[in-house]
């Protein structure tokens, strides 16, 4: 079993019948995910690319036995999508959508705080490409075909980096377990702790990966789960160094706004930790090679 | 998205925050009949525009007479001014809020914000008020108090004392401190503010709680749902580029150099902002056509990049994963065709359909330097400044 979605994930589309949905539904299974339905409320009890359409997302877990979805969704209405999807019982939700609210996102975590750690649902995202297991599962927005099946763990807030990342790694002949979009808005799902957390115990990951950003304090907070309680080695790219201060660089989570925000601060941060710095962009999977050489 | 002072003072007061009597004004004889009209013998002509320290850079008039306030308001219409905060281009004065002078006795702090760690609403208040934030963190950072907020349940009426009595407020002041304080949180919650900042809230002679000075900002994302907050948007307070892009869908922020970018997606934009820097150039903007950039889009992006003066090369990185190469390349040559750049760009596709669209690039007509990597892009743009 990859860390979180395998080749067997049954997965569910939310906003199924859309524009967005059913070009994203086609494409994930295209790629081998395994599709089992979708909701769209109001059109349950038909079909749409062959598969059955639910009104609700109990009734589509009751049905399917799906334990995945992903929500095309318009931004107004993807909180309600999301708690829809904890409440049936999901157990990764992923939120592709841009433009929600940050008060909405606090709501749905707050939402969520009434389940179990065990009972609760990984939301990641959102404004993300998702999450992809080369050769077995996509369950994102990614071109499936960059990506080479191997042993690196890839977490980005950026999706575009990722893939950026993922063709150098290509190139260098090193593939990835899985590699996860955890979204550039200020208040996420997953964080990058939350994500290391879980490629530590995946025995499918060698080593880490994490494509990080100017604005807010994950990056280093992951850094500091690293250096407490990881063995495998994690490497780190952190864009932005040329960003003003003060300003949105396109994610609305990208703005720095305290000690420790700015890129060359992270940088510092992380390496105190012991986490190996990417100097630039064009190098993360040069770096990623040369530490795995040393291992 | 930032709104003026007069506007986050009148939003405010609706929420139980005590202002000055004040007015906003347009010309000079409005200013001298609205000091008429709020009354007393003191007033203070306010620049209105969207940023801090207007008081350092005289953008704020202190008045003695109807006539004063008109001669100040003549003064400030139509000014650019620069503050700290503005950049050497300043921002245009439009409006002029005319308020009462209060007599001050104490300046204090009260700003509240988004905290990313905990995911919830920090207040923050010092007895500094002022001053910046910053400059309190630096100079006192013993008289920062801070109080998390559970966002589900919402301010309580013992946080708020906490915070008034943290700040040393006198007893007989603290249920119109506190009051102040639950107001601006709910303003700040009930509206999808992204930060609330009064500084100074002043306790004046009189043992008024004034809100002397107001921001606002608010959370973009949030406007479909605020229509009453999103008309108070004020363009004229915005750069022009960064208007005219916000306008078309898309995100651009105007810089200091001279290489403008095209990119796809924010974090590749940042990075290849990083790479052109690590070359030894300097980037003129950031720009991220957005994930489904059609070709409309490139050819509006390229409109844009020509509109500065500035811009002496243009750098195109895309990696296609939604969109296609052969798609971004059809915009691109389109743009081309139409737009007159003075140097060829230096143009980097990567990701699907990548064979095509260079091999659309090369069967066109227009001049380019064709780029394979990120880093190569970068090296490319800055031997192409020559």
């Amino acid at each position: 079993m990859a860390v979180i979605i395998d080749k067997s994930t049954k997965i569910i589309i939310q906003g199924f019948t859309g524009k967005m949905g059913t070009f994203h539904a086609d494409e994930m299974m295209k790629y081998g995910s395994n599709v089992v339905g979708g909701v769209t409320p109001g059109k349950g009890g038909t079909k749409h690319l062959d598969r059955p359409v639910f009104n609700t997302v109990k009734e589509a877990v009751k049905e399917t036995g799906a334990t995945a979805s992903i929500l095309f969704v318009p931004p107004a209405f993807a909180a309600d999508s999301a708690m829809e999807a904890a409440d049936a019982g999901i157990k990764t939700c992923v939120a592709i959508v841009d433009g929600i609210p940050s008060h909405d996102m606090i709501k749905i975590k707050r939402y969520m705080r009434r389940y179990t750690k065990s009972g609760k649902m990984t939301l990641v995202g959102p404004n993300c490409a998702g999450i992809i297991s080369p050769g077995k599962s996509m369950l994102g927005i990614m071109p499936g075909h960059i990506y080479k099946e191997g042993r690196i763990g890839i977490i980005s807030r950026s999706g575009t980096l990722g893939y950026e990342a993922a063709q150098q790694l290509k190139n260098l002949n090193i593939g990835v377990s899985t590699s996860v979009g955890i979204g550039g808005d200020p208040i996420n799902g997953s964080s990058f702790r939350d994500i290391i957390e879980k490629f530590e115990t995946d025995s499918e990951t060698d080593a880490i990966l994490m494509i990080g950003e100017i604005g807010g304090p994950q990056e280093v907070a992951a850094g500091h789960f690293a250096k407490e309680n990881m063995k495998k080695p994690v490497i780190a790219y952190i864009a932005g160094l040329t960003a003003p201060k003060g300003r949105v660089m396109g994610h609305a989570g990208a703005i720095v706004s305290a000690y420790g925000e700015s890129a060359v601060e992270k940088v510092e941060l992380l390496k105190e930790c012991g986490v190996t710095i990417s100097k630039n962009p064009s190098v993360m999977g040069d770096t990623v090679k040369k530490v795995l050489g040393k291992s | 998205m930032d709104i003026h002072e007069y506007q986050a003072k009148k939003i405010l007061s609706s929420f139980g925050v005590t202002i000055p009597r004040g007015g906003i004004v347009y010309s000079p004889e409005n200013a001298e009949n609205k000091a008429r009209e709020i009354g007393g013998s003191k007033w203070v002509a306010k620049a209105q525009i969207h940023s801090g320290a207007r008081g350092k850079a005289g953008g704020i008039i202190v008045c003695n007479s109807p006539l004063e306030v008109a001669q100040a308001t003549d003064k400030l219409l139509g000014k650019k001014l620069v503050t700290n905060q503005t950049g050497p281009e300043g921002k245009i004065v439009n409006r002029i809020y005319i308020e009462e002078a209060t007599d001050i006795e104490k300046e204090l702090y009260l700003g509240l914000v988004f905290d990313r760690s905990s995911e919830s609403i920090m207040i923050v208040a010092s007895t500094e008020g002022g001053m910046s934030v910053e400059e309190i963190s630096k100079e006192k950072p013993e008289t920062i108090i801070r109080s998390k907020i559970e966002v589900a349940v919402g301010i309580q009426n013992f946080q708020a004392r906490e915070l008034a009595f943290g700040l040393g407020i006198e007893p007989a002041l603290i249920p119109r401190v506190s009051d102040t304080i639950v107001g601006c949180y709910k303003a700040f919650s009930e509206l999808d503010a992204t930060m609330v900042e009064v500084n100074p809230l002043v306790i004046s002679k009189q043992k008024q709680i004034l809100a002397l000075d107001c921001k606002m900002s608010f959370d973009n994302n949030a406007m479909f749902r605020r229509s009453q907050v999103s008309e108070l948007r004020d363009k004229t307070q915005e750069e022009t580029k960064e208007v005219y892009a916000s306008d078309r869908g898309l995100n651009y922020v105007s810089l200091d150099g001279n290489i403008g970018n095209i990119i796809n997606g924010a974090g590749l934009a940042m990075a290849s902002m990083d790479m052109i820097k690590l070359a030894g150039g300097s980037p003129a903007n950031f720009l991220d056509v957005g994930g489904g950039a059609t070709p409309e889009k490139i050819v509006k992006a390229f409109k844009l990049i020509t509109m500065d003066e500035k811009v002496r090369v243009i750098l195109v990185n895309i990696f296609a994963g939604i969109n296609r190469c052969d798609w971004v390349a059809e915009g691109i040559v389109q743009a081309l065709q139409k737009i007159e750049v003075k140097v060829p760009p230096v143009i980097r596709l990567a990701g699907t359909n990548v064979e095509k669209g260079n091999e659309i690039l090369k069967k066109s007509k227009i001049k380019y330097i064709e780029a394979n990597t990120l880093e190569d892009a970068a090296n490319k743009a800055v031997k192409a400044l020559g």
